[in-house]
């Protein structure tokens, strides 16, 4: 039978330089349930996009059924049967579920004007066909996300789509809103559809899909019937790699506690709940591993812990002093330094100089106050001195932060928070997207610091990074401690990816001692 | 005069129908600003457009002794105004704010010079003899002893704002067009994943903006006054920016936003005759913009962070039931 999608040898290079994926051979077969897995980067989202017309192969070609075809735009895409729904929904706020559904192409009644009742209709009757329970009249900003999902899809299944691609559909949504989700996604398949489920939850791809792909580093490492592969085999597949770091470690002085993290939970703008009852102590002198795939609430963790989101519920403490749902200033007062991940957005102040940014959480205070004024010859030679301790290339510090490259503005972040003697260092993607020199530099300063007694939490979406840098590892999943590993060094990568997918959890009381 | 007098002449036929004079020069202009902050811009310039129209009306009128070219002439004058405003924005983009500013000054500016050129006056236009569009007596209300008064024998453009409101009422939520527009103007990305022309809307939506802002203009020099004077517009561009956000961002709500506010100027005229500062009254309408803005404002702050925080609440406790 011919596949009704068939991929050949996909390369996608971006100008920059990044090959996404390397020669991929992918292929759907009618009517099947088809779930594509892999870490984040793996380059799953860039194949779906050439698929959909978002982005053009550099080479390699598409058929559908049997025929080449090329997708400039989406449009193209949807007008040859597929639709994507994408992770962010497409949607206008205050439309309705029904003109939402319907937008671009509203059916029209008397005089040019639009039918609303024949939009009704039409949503109503889609929403029956396939089992996509939505409110045709409710509008959108008064429904959950759940219901707004099942409105992309119904708009994709209006616009004619015989194939879906749903773009890490439940990373969204609720246990029970998952499962509803599945049961429609059954339907839509009983009723001919072909649906490409892009996931990396290893027990949803047991649970929903017919084959399943593995990509990982751009390459795909195998397509299976779900039926004959484990959870185990799939997970050893997406993040199996063999080379480890070299990390030079001075042996562990594990000191005082430090932080103190108490049933810490967070509910996000949109109500999800994404972090639930997390509690966990940081020691002076240790490196504290998050090991978890990106979107299991590590973004919300550090953003509580510094002071950038109020907790819900819970505590966090620095030496007995509780630092939650204080201001970002109160929080660095106590003592906690914070390497953000989004280095432009939360790291830095990008109109302002080098050496501005060296020293903006500290220059309220003397010495680099005097009087009601900035002390410029302090800032001056606060920026000479840390430019050279960190190896900042650059001709000098009045230079606008943005004339670095990306590893320069991380060390200039890193100088900043190292130079501000911190009780606790959060370090969170302390090396995403930088060249492998300022990498090296930045690893062996976290671990330096720790040396000398700092507590230092480190989050990463590089398993590489939190083991071999780690004393102490921590996995979680879904906003929840799945498992606690003591000693890093003696845990296997497969086997922190278990607790990382949520295939396996250590009880309560078996972490208690160790957290 | 006794204040018993400012209070009978408030409720009066007489006010009403000066509410209505007055609302009018807001309305027009409040539609146009409603129009393309829906879709997503704020026209800022709407001041500097209503100043244009409203010269070149005047002018042309003047020159041509018709009132329809001068209209007509009013009219291109603002679309182009606009379309300089579109280009800037929309396609050099530059912020619309700035480039709104720098065309309110250049309208200011350039009025007063152009009409410094032709009548050698740079106050106003009185040496030209400028047409005026014409007033409508409604038959039946007219002979209606208060009805008659208040709603009766108004600028055609007094009515014409009031159908303009349900005509552009139909446009945005029963056309495709308007749906687009507001579609574009919350999520330009959704909207050109289905295909919508998101450059072609905005634009369209801009020139609508001109045309309501220079049927504001016309309506200051050639309806009730029949000549330009320099700044004629005082302000009225900007208030009708607030008239949409207090209106609710929508047709009805503009219009009876832009009603309270000419409410507030007529009432200033009123108090003129009182023994008070002249300058103290004439600041009541400003105030009062001021005042309404501020206060919808902390309410809308209010109401949302009501709603996210029982929201919080309710999501926390309903998922930690089903957890346990």
């Amino acid at each position: 039978m011919t596949p009704v999608i068939e991929m050949r040898n996909i390369v996608k290079m971006y100008s920059n330089g990044v090959v996404a994926n390397k020669g991929i051979n992918f292929s759907v077969e009618r009517g099947e349930i088809h779930a594509l897995v892999g870490e984040n980067g793996a380059g799953k989202s860039t194949l779906m996009k050439i698929l959909y017309g978002l982005e053009q192969p550099t080479e390699g070609e598409l058929l559908l059924d049997g025929k080449t075809v090329e997708f400039k735009s989406p449009q193209e895409a949807i007008a040859n049967g597929i639709g994507m729904v994408h992770q962010n929904f497409m949607l206008v706020p205050s439309f309705t579920v029904a003109e939402n559904v319907v937008l671009g192409a509203e059916p029209l009644g008397k005089g040019g004007m639009l039918d609303t009742k024949q939009a009704l209709q039409v949503t109503a009757d889609l929403s029956k066909q396939y089992g996509l329970r939505v409110d045709a009249d409710a509008v959108l900003d008064s429904i959950n996300v759940g219901m707004r999902q099942r409105v992309e899809i119904l708009k994709m299944l209006y616009r004619g789509a015989q194939i879906l691609i749903l773009d890490e559909p439940t990373a969204v949504l609720t246990p029970q809103e998952t499962q509803e989700l599945f049961v429609a996604v059954r339907a839509l398949v009983d009723q001919g559809k072909t649906v490409v489920f892009i996931t990396h939850k290893l027990r949803e791809v047991k649970e929903i899909s017919d084959r399943v792909t593995v990509m990982r580093d751009g390459k795909l490492i195998g397509t299976q019937n779900t039926a004959d592969t484990t959870t185990e085999d799939m997970a050893r597949m997406m993040v199996g790699r063999e080379v480890f770091l070299n990390v030079n470690k001075a042996p562990q002085n594990r000191g005082d506690k430090v932080m103190e993290v108490q049933n810490l939970s967070y509910v996000s703008e949109v109500g999800r709940v994404m972090l639930r009852n997390v509690s966990f102590n940081v020691y002076a002198g240790e490196v504290l591993g998050i090991a978890g795939v990106e979107g299991n609430g590590q973004t919300e963790l550090v953003e509580v812990l510094t002071g950038l989101r109020p907790a819900a519920s819970g505590d966090a403490m620095v030496h007995g002093k509780v630092v939650t749902s204080k201001t970002p200033r109160e929080v660095r007062m106590a003592g906690v330094a914070h390497i953000p991940e989004d280095r432009l957005t939360n790291g830095l102040a990008l109109d302002a100089s080098i050496e501005e940014n060296l020293i903006v959480d500290r220059y309220f205070d003397p010495p680099f106050r005097k009087g009601l004024m900035i002390d410029r010859k302090m800032v001056l030679k606060q920026g000479q001195d840390l430019i050279e301790e960190f190896n900042i290339r650059t001709p000098n510090g009045q230079l606008p932060v943005t004339s670095l490259s990306g590893g320069n503005m991380q060390k200039v972040i890193v100088a900043r928070e190292f130079s501000s003697n911190p009780k606790v260092l959060i370090a969170s993607q302390p090396t995403r997207g930088i060249d492998v020199g300022a990498t090296e530099f930045i690893r062996d300063q976290l671990v330096q610091k720790r040396t000398d007694g700092a507590a230092v939490l480190l989050i990463s979406a590089d398993l590489l990074e939190v083991m071999s840098l780690s004393d102490r590892i921590i996995a979680v999943y879904e906003g929840e401690i799945t498992g606690v590993f003591p000693d890093a060094a003696s845990v296997s990568e497969e086997e922190l990816g278990l607790y990382m997918l949520g295939v396996k959890r250590q009880s309560f009381e078996e972490m208690e001692a160790y957290l | 005069m006794s204040f018993n007098n400012i209070l009978q002449s408030i409720f009066s036929a007489l006010f009403v129908a000066s509410v209505l004079r007055i609302s009018t020069p807001i309305i027009l202009p409040a539609l146009g600003g409603l129009v393309s902050d829906l879709s997503g811009a704020i026209n800022i310039a709407l001041e500097g457009t209503m100043l244009v129209a409203a010269f070149t009306g005047v002018v042309v009128s003047a020159y041509t002794e018709s009132v329809l070219l001068g209209v007509i002439a009013g009219i291109l004058s603002g679309l182009l105004v606009a379309a300089i405003l579109g280009v800037f924005h929309l396609h050099l983009k530059t912020d619309i704010i700035l480039a709104g500013i720098a065309i309110n000054i250049m309208a200011t500016g350039g009025t007063i010079f152009l009409l410094y050129v032709l009548t050698g006056d740079k106050g106003n236009s009185s040496s030209l003899a400028s047409g005026s569009m014409p007033f409508i007596d409604i038959p039946l209300i007219k002979d209606i002893p208060f009805l008659g008064t208040a709603f009766s024998g108004h600028n055609i453009l007094v009515y014409v704002s009031f159908l303009l409101t349900w005509l552009l009422a139909v446009f945005l939520y029963r056309t495709r067009l308007g749906v687009h527009l507001r579609a574009v103007g919350e999520n330009a990305e959704a909207a050109a994943s289905v295909g919508i022309n998101v450059l072609l809307v905005r634009w369209i939506a801009l020139l609508m903006s001109g045309f309501f802002a220079s049927l504001g203009g016309l309506n200051m020099s050639m309806a009730y006054l029949t000549l330009f004077q320099r700044d004629m517009t005082a302000g009225r561009g900007f208030i009708a920016l607030a008239a949409v956000y207090l209106g609710g961002r929508k047709p009805w709500g503009v219009l009876i936003a832009a009603i309270i506010f000419g409410a507030f100027d007529a009432l200033s005229n009123q108090l003129g005759s009182l023994d008070v500062a002249p300058q103290l009254v004439q600041v009541i309408p400003y105030v009062a913009t001021i005042v309404a803005l501020v206060v919808y404002n902390i309410r809308q702050k209010a109401v949302a962070l009501e709603r996210m925080r029982s929201f919080q609440e309710h999501e926390l406790t309903a998922q930690q039931a089903v957890g346990d």
